[in-house]
């Protein structure tokens, strides 16, 4: 296990640090969750310039060609600052599913426009009606006029899919709804005729959609990756977006113990600082313990984010997100406790920390999902 | 499981629920319910029917116009006014500023203040935390000085419920910043219309209007307004704290919000069946519905001991709003991914969407976030354990 960050990690994270630090303050986030994009264009293209958004994108596509443990430390950066804009969906799992499965024309077409800040992207697998289950796809695309397919189904809390230029849809081709075979990945252009996009926040603030497509028609080369196989490509990708939460969940939880920690030793009650009542000293030794906890499991997820054997890195990343999970609530709810009412309110950052470490939760895979997936592994 | 009540108080539960079923309005039982906010209107509606019935203020004896139930059907009561989803009383006026009335009023304060908080004429809010008097309650600052037959006003409240919603105020104030903190304050009460007097709303971590700031600028209040003897006001804030304690363990409230929890699981298919079929989120659920099963036989002794809630009101707070957070930490697993959309409107009964999700988890996470309050107010969980570790001579 590599604990010791390279050259380019550090300057990756200086970068990513310096601009959360310099443009991501509370006030400029206030205003880009409240704007129409939900989002910044403009600080995406900063992100483009300083090469943010191609770190995994191999070089022949205008990316710098590095690997997740790369991409990690940007992650966490984002994490440490709230940072809402789509990289998520667009950079980790949208450019990952492509670089993964995608044609030479595919990556051609798409890779480049992600790395220059041009398209984002959004995969849309979830459904309704499947909680966390990822083999569940009501989806149909049906086969028409030879070459064609026509896709017709609901896809539910589809990260970014409201800003996206392209979504990557996940249908069955064949089967029936929970079979593991049958499933295929689709590029649908968000402006296709027959997608509608209902676009709304999360409780992080972070935006989302529930998307109906209605006889959408796509040409062969619409299809992504295998047909009917699609599966382990959206596992994969599953995985490699649980470990990119577990990064910004760390970033998160460092911010917000640093916050916490510093409102015991200045916030005066008793005609001391409350850091001084050893009840609340042990809650806080409990969270930086949890914080710690969080970050070993985090090298492991970095680890196995990319790994080949499908049944290991389910497994390692089943492990990571269980114990960032259960690190994140008590991080969280005990930062709300011991600031007291002012963490229960929009206008101070701890509440905010909460909100996204409780979204994380639910992400890809809650805790009972991952407990039980690491059990039978 | 339901605990067997006395053949009494079984039949008084069942008077009680079909009074609610039959009077209380399905608009507003839906929006108790699923989480929505309950209109000042609404509430009022409510609360004119309760005093019709002669049930409303529950707590109070029949010389001042409440019902004169004893404990057990208070306790009854209280359990199926919730269990029904009938819109939980206002605790500021009727149970925390007319206990201390009773015990403390002048015949005229108790003439003017009570029958019009029955009527909820008089809406009430609590002038008590300030900026820098959170826990440490005793240190506030906010200074009242007597000059002729006014009290002048100038200072801060914090995290004042409703204050945008109340037309008065019960408040704490020094009134001898030479004495020991606790010896210096005195409780007034006072109408919030009265000149100098600003309300600023804070935003809540839901995105909702609860909680403000309240701005004393050289607000003059009769001299009538204080309540009891000068300088005792500690004394009284206690009393009324340990009333607030005892309403505060909710324990009718978390039996409909398990009930909601046990639908919600039910309907949320895994695979194989429902996500209450599964061994560990049914383990979960199985326990908290055991400590709360707990927390209402603790009750029930409290209540059957017959004495003023001592030490048993800090547990029933503490353990009440542990059993109410991890109620809410359940409902938001059941909702699953739609525990994410979010959707505030919804929460406050304002929005006219389409839900996103089911329809019952629109307001689960705004509701999971605002329920972190209830280990903080009332006397935060600490201060609470500090209290009982007290009693027992630590």
């Amino acid at each position: 296990m590599e604990f010791s960050a390279s050259e380019t990690q550090t300057m990756l994270r200086e970068t990513a640090e310096r601009l959360v630090r310099n443009r991501y303050g509370f006030e400029e986030r206030k205003k880009i969750i409240a704007s129409e994009d939900g989002y910044s264009p403009a600080l995406w293209r900063e992100f483009a310039n300083l090469g943010l958004l191609g770190v995994e994108v191999p070089e022949d596509f205008d990316g710098s060609g590095g690997g997740f443990d790369d991409i990690a430390v940007v992650l966490e950066a984002l994490g440490q600052g709230l940072v809402v804009e789509p990289y998520l969906s667009t950079v980790v799992l949208g450019a990952g599913l492509i670089a993964a499965a995608g044609t030479d024309a595919q990556k051609q077409d798409v890779l480049p426009r992600v790395a220059s800040g041009e398209l984002l992207l959004a995969p849309a697998h979830g459904e309704p009606q499947a909680r966390y289950a990822l083999n569940r796809v009501e989806t149909a695309a049906a086969r028409s006029d030879g070459d064609h397919f026509v896709i017709d189904g609901r896809k539910a809390v589809v990260l970014g899919g409201d800003s996206a230029g392209l979504l990557i849809v996940s249908a069955r081709t064949s089967g029936k709804t929970d079979d593991a075979t049958g499933i295929s990945l689709f590029l649908v252009e968000r402006e296709a005729v027959g997608v509608s996009v209902r676009a709304y926040p999360n409780v992080d603030d972070r935006r989302a959609a529930e998307i109906a497509l209605e006889g959408v028609r796509v040409s062969q080369d619409a299809l992504l990756g295998p047909l009917d196989g699609a599966l382990p490509l959206i596992e994969a990708a599953f995985d490699r977006g649980a470990a990119a939460l577990c990064c910004e969940a760390v970033g998160a939880m460092g911010a917000l113990n640093a916050l916490t920690l510093d409102y015991l030793k200045t916030r005066n009650q008793f005609g001391r600082p409350i850091g001084k009542f050893q009840v609340l000293q042990h809650r806080m030794a409990d969270m930086v313990m949890a914080e710690q906890q969080a970050r070993s499991m985090l090298y492991l997820a970095i680890e196995n984010a990319g790994e080949a054997d499908a049944a290991a890195r389910r497994q390692a990343i089943s492990a990571a997100k269980v114990q960032i999970n259960k690190s994140g609530l008590i991080v969280g709810r005990g930062a709300v406790q011991l600031h007291g009412g002012i963490a229960m309110t929009m206008e101070y950052s701890a509440g905010h920390y909460f909100r996204r470490l409780t979204a994380i939760e639910k992400m890809m895979g809650d805790t009972d999902y991952h407990l039980e997936r690491f059990a039978s592994a | 499981m339901d605990l067997k009540y006395p053949d009494g108080a079984k039949q008084f539960a069942e008077e009680v629920r079909a009074f609610v079923r039959a009077e209380l309005p399905a608009t507003i039982k839906e929006k108790v319910v699923r989480h929505a906010k309950v209109s000042s209107d609404e509430q009022r509606l409510w609360q004119r029917k309760l005093c019709e019935r002669g049930w409303a203020c529950p707590g109070w004896p029949k010389q001042y116009g409440g019902p004169g139930f004893d404990a057990m059907q208070r306790h009854v009561f209280d359990n199926v006014m919730s269990e029904e989803g009938a819109p939980p009383a206002l605790p500021f006026g009727e149970s925390m500023i007319a206990p201390v009335l009773f015990h403390v009023g002048s015949e005229a304060q108790k003439a003017e203040i009570l029958p019009r908080i029955r009527t909820l004429e008089y809406w009430f809010c609590q002038g008590f935390s300030e900026p820098g008097s959170g826990s440490d309650l005793a240190s506030l600052k906010t200074r009242a000085v007597l000059e002729g037959d006014e009290w002048v006003i100038n200072g801060q409240k914090t995290w004042t419920s409703f204050a945008h919603l109340a037309n008065m105020m019960f408040c704490l104030v020094r009134t001898d910043p030479a004495a020991k903190l606790q010896e210096g304050i005195s409780m007034m009460v006072f109408p919030m219309s009265l000149p100098g007097i600003t309300v600023r709303p804070i935003t809540s971590i839901d995105g909702g209007h609860s909680v403000n700031e309240v701005f004393f600028d050289n607000v003059r209040a009769p001299a009538k307004s204080l309540i009891g003897e000068v300088n005792k006001g500690w004394t009284y804030a206690k009393l009324l704290l340990g009333h607030e304690r005892t309403s505060i363990a909710r324990i009718g409230q978390s039996k409909r919000e398990l009930a909601l929890l046990k639908t919600l699981a039910a309907d949320q298919d895994v695979g194989g069946g429902s996500l209450l079929d599964q061994p560990a989120f049914r383990a979960r659920v199985a326990a908290v519905e055991i400590e709360l099963l707990s927390l209402e036989i603790t009750a029930l002794r409290t209540i059957s001991a017959g004495g003023a809630p001592g030490v048993e009101a800090n547990l029933l707070k503490i353990k009440g709003s542990e059993i109410q957070q991890t109620l809410t930490e359940l409902l938001i697993d059941a909702a699953g991914p739609y525990a994410l959309p979010y959707d505030p409107l919804r929460g406050l009964g304002d929005s006219n969407m389409e839900p996103i999700g089911p329809d019952e988890a629109a307001a689960l996470t705004p509701n999971y976030l605002t329920t972190r309050v209830v280990t903080i107010y009332g006397g935060s969980n600490e201060i609470q354990r500090n209290i009982i570790a007290k009693s027992l001579g630590l």
